[in-house]
């Protein structure tokens, strides 16, 4: 028996058919076609398949689809400006910091990435170096992932460099 | 920082001559517009957006799952296995098992063919395994609707066994009595041994009393130690995976994210016994490889599977468990080292024997071993000779192949660490040890030497920038838990394979309506940044900008040229190579075209500049490449569509250096090592993209903090069932974990490479890790010799000498 729920997705609202024992992540992708909510263990160990359920980021593989009923969910698909194509200046960030290689980790981490630039106040590079352990990436050393969450940061706070 | 460095002191080359002469490839470096500028990544907004698809995004939605059954013993044989009642779940469309294959062995891995049958790599594996030989070994395919269904499946499953005793190191399989795990290959595990010699009749013990006679003992210092490295995981973040299915072309098509589109094809055919134009293989985007997607892992099984249901699509992602302990590893090495130097730091010989672990199957065979011992016998000139004996071990454990950095991380565990220890037990600096034994420009091993040789000037500049002998001394005599330490490392390193394989890529430029062009390019974007390079490399040759060059980031076997593929820090130097072929080849047809449209007899006084035809003398526009462009697609009686393809072969190798400085914080009490400052040096040659090569560095040190502090598959050692095959207990590097690093390039002009580029890819992953291992030594006097350096064994080292 398949359930049906409500959720907004980026901004929209979407109705679909789950099956109450589905997990978000499998949803998001195979329902939704949310490609960006990557799958790299299914247990909550690498944070690719984070997203942001009313603003809070989520392991969307260790959250059933059923309880994302009426909540609001942002992937990166979701952070463009769809009118103008104008990247979010996060993404914008991670391209000129060179903080992508592979690029399989880096949609979760620009998620977690938007819940800590949204939290009201700055954070020190070890603070972020914590909000940011629940993602795993093999390619960079993680150096140009934080130089990029810096970068927002200090134009968000007006802080100095 | 990166900061260039004056190439005033280092060496320029002295190696003999490349045998294919690059001259005519040359192009001055002022006459560069976008090599040596840190352009943007050609697939930098496409990942940021979601835009990128990998293997599984890509997946048709009404694509068959198929889930594998692991073994639950690590060595023996299947008897008997029963699927009658996993037949009748629900959505189930077919089981196979390990007696339904077909009866052909074919090699795993990810080389080019060779030609000599004495180089062939080991053909040992068949599509599923009736021999056991590592625990989750592939016995059975579930093929299903679901994931659900392939589970319930799985485990209605009856396996009947027969069992041996497992082997969980080398040492245990080269007992007389220890089951041989591949008959058809080997009489014994140990199915592949090397010797390097610096010369034909060294014998340590000979040399050793030569040497007693000559420098007499007490001016003598000896180190005979042992050193070991760990099994260690690639864990890139995208899982191994593919899906097959029999186009309407009649052609298997396996999309795959693997490393070597070219090769995955060949092998895939051999396994399935079928002719290689009947294969067509695709390769998306790849979420990270490492090496371990140099090797073809379930590509012959979705392609098999295909096969039996009438082409249908099946799709295979494997679990992240079997990822860690089921694909493949790196190496776990043991070196065992005779050395023996003078006490004022004259290194005079050298005897070290290797056993390299390479699990159930032979993957890459011995080239990874015999790859270490190679660089062990060359990072030094032992004055009086030196001997590196290296044996390759079949035993019950992972699989051992390519990992970044081919047993170079091993090499360098061992040799440096040794370096060290003599220069503890004589008091020397190791520095300047290092800096009068090293492999210097002359070195010249199997037909590979040094075109530029900057390790030196790597060690000088890492030095000062660490502040090595103030450190030194500032360190000297300390007391109490916490404690400080500096310590390095050196490395050499071979840019490509040659002339061990064969090395030649492919590259195809199409010119555009608009006087853009399409790039293809057997060689494979992984994440390091190959198609911003390749596009710098392209658009610097034919005279256009970075932004007119388009590149086709999917290797696709049906229309790709051919090319081996990414492996061995080789692709900007061979692949490289193809592209600025291609790039001048495309100018010439350019300017041929335009010659005609222009009423000129020759190109001769022609050229292209930033898209513009221009008149060399005047520097004049005469008229645009779009012009060119839309004429030759579209002039009556004059059309031709401008295109070139070329596939050119490398027959040059070059060696790359290094060297890496840290400063480290022991707390000796908690086991705790913080890295306060790292310096990393390298030899690469001209950088492409200096922004791209800074975060390949980045990301090698990150790598190599794990591969000496935290990274390590374990196994039972009865049952060679491993231990912590999930991301949770096998820890790899977090943003906690990792640090900022100072990174310093030694940009000198390889005379053999397209740009003057050396090897960059995987060097970074080398010396980091020994680095600390010899700042520990400093710090605390305490030499650990087994990587990784966890907690657990530092204390316990720190209590047996009595620290704590």
């Amino acid at each position: 028996m398949l359930n049906i729920i409500n959720f907004t997705l980026n901004g929209e609202n979407v109705e679909v058919a789950i099956d109450e024992k589905e997990t978000l992540l499998d949803v998001l992708r195979n329902k939704c076609n949310m490609t960006s909510v990557k799958k790299g263990c299914e247990v909550g160990e690498c944070g690719a398949c984070t997203v942001l359920i009313n603003g809070r980021a989520v392991d969307t593989c260790l959250y059933l689809a059923m309880w994302a009923k009426d909540k609001s969910i942002l992937t990166v698909e979701g952070l463009m400006n769809k009118k103008t194509g104008e990247l979010s200046k996060i993404q914008q960030a991670f391209i000129t910091e060179t903080a992508v290689q592979c690029g399989f980790c880096i949609p979760g981490i620009i998620m977690t990435a938007v819940e800590v630039l949204e939290y009201g106040r700055p954070f020190t590079r070890d603070e972020l170096r914590k909000l940011i352990s629940g993602h795993l990436c093999r390619c960079t050393g993680y150096e140009n992932i934080l130089n990029a969450i810096e970068k927002v940061m200090i134009e968000k706070y007006g802080l100095k460099k | 920082m990166i900061k260039k460095k004056s190439p005033k002191t280092a060496k320029k080359a002295t190696f003999k001559p490349v045998k294919k002469k690059v001259s005519d490839l040359f192009i001055p470096i002022k006459d560069r517009t976008t090599v040596g500028k840190p352009e943007i990544r050609v697939d930098a907004r496409a990942k940021v957006t979601g835009d990128a698809k990998y293997t599984n995004d890509l997946c048709p939605r009404d694509a068959y799952c198929a889930k594998v059954l692991f073994s639950t013993i690590a060595n023996g044989e299947v008897i008997k296995m029963d699927i009658e009642e996993a037949l009748k779940v629900e959505d189930v469309v077919a089981i196979y098992t390990c007696f339904d294959v077909p009866d052909h062995e074919w090699p795993s891995a990810g080389h080019p063919f060779s030609l000599d049958p004495s180089h062939k790599d080991p053909s040992d594996r068949k599509i599923l395994n009736k021999r056991v030989r590592i625990y989750g070994d592939d016995i059975a395919v579930v093929v299903a609707k679901n994931e659900v269904a392939c589970d319930r499946a799985l485990r209605l499953i009856k396996v009947e066994y027969n069992e041996f005793t497992a082997l969980t190191n080398p040492h245990q399989a080269m007992e007389k009595d220890a089951t041989v795990l591949h008959p058809n290959i080997a009489k014994t595990n140990a199915f592949a041994h090397t010797t390097f010699k610096k010369k034909p009749d060294f014998d340590y013990e000979k040399e050793k009393q030569i040497a007693i006679k000559k420098y007499s003992e007490e001016n003598l210092v000896e180190v005979v130690k042992q050193y070991k490295t760990p099994h260690i995981s690639h864990c890139h973040i995208e899982l191994a995976n593919s899906y097959a299915y029999i186009a309407a072309d009649g052609k298997i098509t396996v999309v795959s994210s693997t490393q070597i589109p070219h090769i995955c094809r060949r092998i895939v055919a051999d396994a399935l016994q079928i002719g290689v134009g009947k294969v067509r293989i695709i390769k998306p985007y790849l979420g990270g490889g490492f090496g371990n997607k140099q090797d073809v892992l379930y590509e012959p099984l979705v392609a098999w599977l295909t096969t039996k249901l009438n082409g249908h699509c099946v799709y295979l992602e494997l679990p992240r468990e079997n990822n860690i302990s089921g694909t493949r590893t790196r190496h776990a090495m043991e070196g065992n080292f005779k050395s023996l130097a003078t006490k004022d730091g004259t290194l005079l010989a050298r005897d070290v024997q290797i056993f390299s672990d390479n699990g159930g199957y032979a993957g890459h065979g011995h080239s990874i071993a015999a790859k270490c011992s190679g660089i062990v016998n060359n990072l030094y000139r032992d004055r009086q000779g030196s001997q590196v004996d290296t044996y390759s071990v079949y035993t019950n454990t992972a699989t051992a192949a390519a990992m970044r950095a081919y047993g170079i991380p091993q090499a360098c565990w061992f040799a440096e660490s040794n370096v060290d220890d003599i220069c503890h037990k004589a008091n020397l600096d190791p520095l300047k040890f290092r800096y009068d034994n090293c492999a210097d420009d002359t070195l010249l091993s199997g037909g590979v030497g040094f075109y530029t040789y900057g390790l030196k000037e790597c060690m000088k500049t890492g030095a000062k920038a660490i502040g090595w002998g103030k450190k030194r001394k500032e360190y000297a005599n300390q007391s109490g838990n916490i404690r400080h330490g500096i310590g390095m490392g050196i490395f050499i390193y071979q840019t490509a394979v040659w002339p061990i394989s064969m090395e030649q890529d492919g590259a195809m430029l199409i010119l555009n309506q608009d006087g853009s062009a399409n790039l293809l390019l057997g060689a494979t974007e992984i994440g390091q940044g190959g198609d911003t390079v390749f596009t710098q490399m392209a658009a610097d040759a034919c005279g256009f900008t970075f932004d007119q060059i388009h590149i086709v980031s999917t290797q696709d076997t049906d229309y790709s040229p051919f090319g081996t593929g990414a492996y061995g820090s080789r692709q900007t130097y061979v692949a490289g190579r193809a592209a600025k072929r291609a790039g001048i080849e495309f100018k010439r047809v350019i300017l041929e075209y335009a010659c005609k449209l222009l009423k000129r007899k020759s190109i001769s006084g022609l050229d292209i500049v930033k898209n513009k035809i221009i008149d060399k003398k005047t520097k004049k526009k005469l008229m645009s490449v779009a012009d060119v462009a839309i004429q030759s697609y579209y002039n009556k009686g004059d059309a031709g569509a401008l295109a070139v393809r070329v596939q050119e072969e490398t027959e040059s190798n070059s060696y790359a250096s290094g060297a890496v400085f840290v400063d480290v914080t022991v707390d000796m009490a908690f086991g705790k090592i913080k890295v306060d400052k790292l310096v990393a040096c390298h030899d690469s040659g001209i950088l492409i993209n200096p922004a791209l090569a800074k975060a390949q560095v980045q990301g090698g040190i990150s790598m190599s903090l794990g591969f000496g502090l935290s990274e390590e598959i374990l196994y039972d050692e009865k049952t060679a069932k491993p231990l912590n095959n999930n991301l949770l207990d096998y820890k790899i590097p977090t943003a906690m974990d990792s640090i900022d690093s100072e990174i310093h390039f030694i940009q000198l002009e390889d005379p053999s490479a397209p740009y003057g580029n050396k090897a960059l890819g995987e060097p970074p992953a080398i010396l980091p890790s020994v680095a600390i291992r010899n700042a520990i030594l400093n710090a605390t006097g305490v030499a650990f010799d087994q990587a990784p350096m966890t907690p657990q064994r530092l204390v316990e080292g720190f209590k047996a000498s009595g620290l704590i």
